[in-house]
């Protein structure tokens, strides 16, 4: 068992290695293939262990080496193969296999492809450290890892030139890359500054042990805790206010979008409040802080989704909204349903993105929906596998989205905050709404690429075919809830509706369904029709203030410019005219000049006459003799 | 009595000779003798100062540097012949190739 652990964390490892090893030199095609098999045997090794778990229903620990310490400080280089772990893992190994044989396609023009390859899956090894990790320390590290990855990937075409924010709303992929690397910086701090706080008051950071001192901790340090913590997940998983990063991030490749910023690392965030359930269980103002703040976000990504017209923008709000789920599901103490809907989005979502990604390179890189329409007929594969997992986003059965969204919604009504359940209710709707606004925008209603000068064309087969495993899952995984819920929570605390949600289960059910059906007929009216009643450019509507709101994400984009990175660069400026170059260049600068002048007139001494250098040789001999006779006069 | 301390001004006299023959000349084998000078003046040193504690070590001392300023003279000789043949001079002031 330890070697299939061992398999499943360092195939992918091995084969960014690998693909390094061939970096900068020209494109390969095998790399690719090399890379995805390695992925591949990851995915093996990860299923059969995610079988061993579920029939002996024990977990598997292994402790590779000593890793840190140092007096007390002891922190082992351990992994755990539980029933959460194994969860992630497969879900990880699976998108990201599926995401490495697609680029082999998608790719396949680009002179950086090994290079792409080496990235891709350096990613999902720090992915399964984050994931597999027994410490907080591991957990830590492959948190940064990702991070690290996510910069390399995003900013992956870097040569691109930057231009204004009008024209484009992420500015360049190594902008957009660094505005995601400094987010999640911030964050990152308060996740150390929970760390430390842990192993302070609890004196290890291996899960087990810390769980356990729990009880016998005040309940000021676990807020603080579990605040810190939580500050770590909203940067990871984009939660509001440090949301805007996942937005620009779409200036990374398609394949990218799929397997970082929609599956598997944005996801990270809530499986670190699964990983510390105790720890949020015993503090519930925070989770319920948690469970609104995720309820606040889907309400707020979705709506901004309803006026995007870039395609992958679209889905990266959906991909917010539904992070926003998931926390509130895990802040509602529904620990194990926002991990299985977190399984279930990592599925359909990185369908969708992959899906988009077809577009986007039929379309030779063109994203707005309003350019397209009636795609459908020259992409039939790409149709199916888009409308499959927006029907699966939207929340219809009897897709994926369907039984694990309902659960979240079903939650919400069951811990009597109706507030919150209306506002996931109203935000199904609207999802439903955005995603099939765009599938009809891309797919259906009128012709308007031809007259631009697209030739859309089908993606290679392969490619198609590689992705069919996402769109099975996408469709099927919904039906094995009830096997997962007792797989799971033999580790996870079990989630009970009480008798009065149970009875109403099925008309709770029943009003998603309908508010999820409204959204689809209401974007079918507007925008899949041809002819007379085809869509057209609506300028009241454009020129509203909701739109303009909606379109300008709420000017919080402007108002981090206008309010953080602005003054910040004018204190830069300050700090650079002021004290950089008058103080500590000056410094550095006026010792270097020192030396360089006085080289300079001392230069004059060397004539190239002996006899000048033995006169200087005498006076410095005499000047020993002063010094030795000087010093024993006072020694 | 000729003591210890008239040996040491003799032999001070003689490495103030020697040292200003090496400041103030300009011929290279003057520069030589001068040199000479100098550590033979320090071999009257050593020779009154052994003689002085009846320790043999000093003049020993003063063997070895005899020695080894022969070997010297052997050498520098060498090349003060290939110089001279070279340059056709022995001035110091004419030999400045490597002005800084």
């Amino acid at each position: 068992m330890e070697n299939l652990v061992y398999i499943a964390l360092f195939a992918p490892f091995v084969s960014s290695l690998f693909a390094a090893l061939f970096g900068m030199t020209e494109r390969k095609i095998w790399i690719g293939v090399v890379a995805s098999m390695l992925l591949a045997t990851s995915l093996v090794a990860s299923i059969t262990l995610a079988y061993t778990v579920y029939t002996t229903g024990n977990a598997i620990h292994v402790t590779m080496m000593d890793w840190i310490n140092a007096g007390d400080l002891n922190i082992p280089f351990g992994f755990v193969v539980d029933q959460v772990s194994v969860t992630m893992m497969t879900v990880v190994t699976l998108v990201s296999t599926v995401v490495h044989i697609y680029a082999i396609g998608y790719m396949d023009h680009d002179k950086s492809f090994n290079r792409f390859f080496s990235y891709l899956s350096a990613f999902v090894f720090s992915m399964m450290i984050l994931v597999m990790s027994d410490n907080f320390a591991g957990l830590f590290i492959g948190w940064e890892g990702v991070g690290v990855c996510s910069w390399l990937l995003i900013g992956f075409w870097y040569h691109k030139p930057d231009v204004s924010k009008e024209e484009n709303p992420s500015v360049s992929p190594s902008w957009a890359a660094n505005e995601a690397f400094i987010m999640n910086r911030i964050a990152d701090l308060g996740m150390l500054v929970g760390i430390f706080v842990i192993y302070w008051n609890t004196g290890s950071l291996q899960y087990d042990e810390v769980f356990a001192q729990l009880p016998y901790l005040s309940e000021s340090v676990l807020t603080i805790a579990a605040i810190t913590l939580f500050i770590g997940a909203m940067g990871k998983s984009a939660q509001f206010p440090l949301h805007t990063w996942l937005t620009d991030a779409m200036e990374g490749p398609t394949p990218v979008s799929a397997l970082i910023h929609a599956a598997t690392m944005v996801t990270a965030g809530v499986f670190l409040v699964i990983r510390a359930n105790p720890l949020f269980a015993a503090v519930p103002d925070v989770s319920f802080f948690i469970a609104s703040l995720g309820t606040f976000v889907a309400f707020y990504a979705a709506s901004m989704a309803l006026v995007e017209r870039d395609l992958k923008r679209i889905i990266a709000y959906s991909t917010l909204s539904q992070l926003g789920y998931m926390f509130a599901a895990a802040g509602l103490g529904a620990y194990w349903i926002a991990l299985f809907h977190l399984a279930a989005h990592a599925f359909f979502k990185a369908l969708l993105f992959l899906g988009a990604g077809n577009v986007m390179h039929a379309m030779h890189d063109e994203l707005d929906i309003f350019k397209m329409g009636d795609l459908r007929k020259k992409m039939k594969g790409t149709w199916i596998y888009m409308t499959l997992a927006s029907v699966a986003l939207a929340g219809l059965p009897p897709l994926a989205g369907f039984w694990s969204k309902d659960a979240i919604i079903e939650t919400a009504f069951n811990e009597h905050t109706y507030f919150l359940w209306i506002m996931l209710v109203i935000t199904a709707g609207m999802t439903a709404f955005y995603s099939f606004r765009q599938i009809f925008l891309t797919f259906h209603g009128e012709d308007r690429h031809t007259a631009l000068g697209f030739h859309p064309h089908e993606m290679y087969t392969f490619v198609l075919v590689a992705m069919s495993p996402l769109a099975v899952l996408a469709t099927i995984t919904g039906w094995f809830m009830k096997e997962y819920e007792a797989f799971i929570t033999k580790l996870l605390p079990q989630y009970e509706m009480s008798e009065h949600t149970h009875h109403l289960a099925s008309y709770l059910g029943l009003i998603v369904i309908f508010f999820a059906l409204s959204g689809i007929a209401i974007a079918y009216l507007k925008y899949a029709r041809t002819g007379d009643k085809a869509w057209k450019r609506d300028e009241k509507i454009e020129s509203s203030f909701l739109y303009k709101l909606l379109k300008n994400q709420y000017f919080v984009p402007k108002f981090y410019e206008e309010f953080i990175t602005k003054p910040y660069m004018m204190a830069s400026e300050v700090f650079w005219t002021k004290v950089d170059l008058k103080i500590v260049d000056a410094t550095v600068d006026n010792i270097a000049k020192f030396f360089y002048t006085s080289g300079d007139k001392t230069r004059s001494m060397q004539t190239g006459n002996l006899s000048n250098y033995l006169n200087w040789m005498a006076v410095g001999g005499v000047m020993l003799l002063v010094i030795a006779a000087i010093s024993a006069m006072i020694g | 009595m000729i003591g210890l301390s008239h040996y040491l001004i003799v032999s001070a006299i003689i490495f103030s000779i020697g040292l200003v023959g090496v400041l103030r000349r300009r011929n290279l084998l003057m520069l030589f003798f001068a040199t000479e000078v100098m550590l033979n003046a320090v071999n009257i040193a050593f020779a009154a100062i052994s003689h002085y504690y009846n320790d043999l070590t000093g003049q020993m001392f003063a063997f070895f540097i005899i020695a080894i300023a022969a070997s010297e003279v052997a050498v520098g000789l060498g090349i003060l012949i290939v110089l001279f043949k070279k340059h056709g001079s022995l001035d110091l002031d004419d030999l400045a190739s490597m002005r800084g």
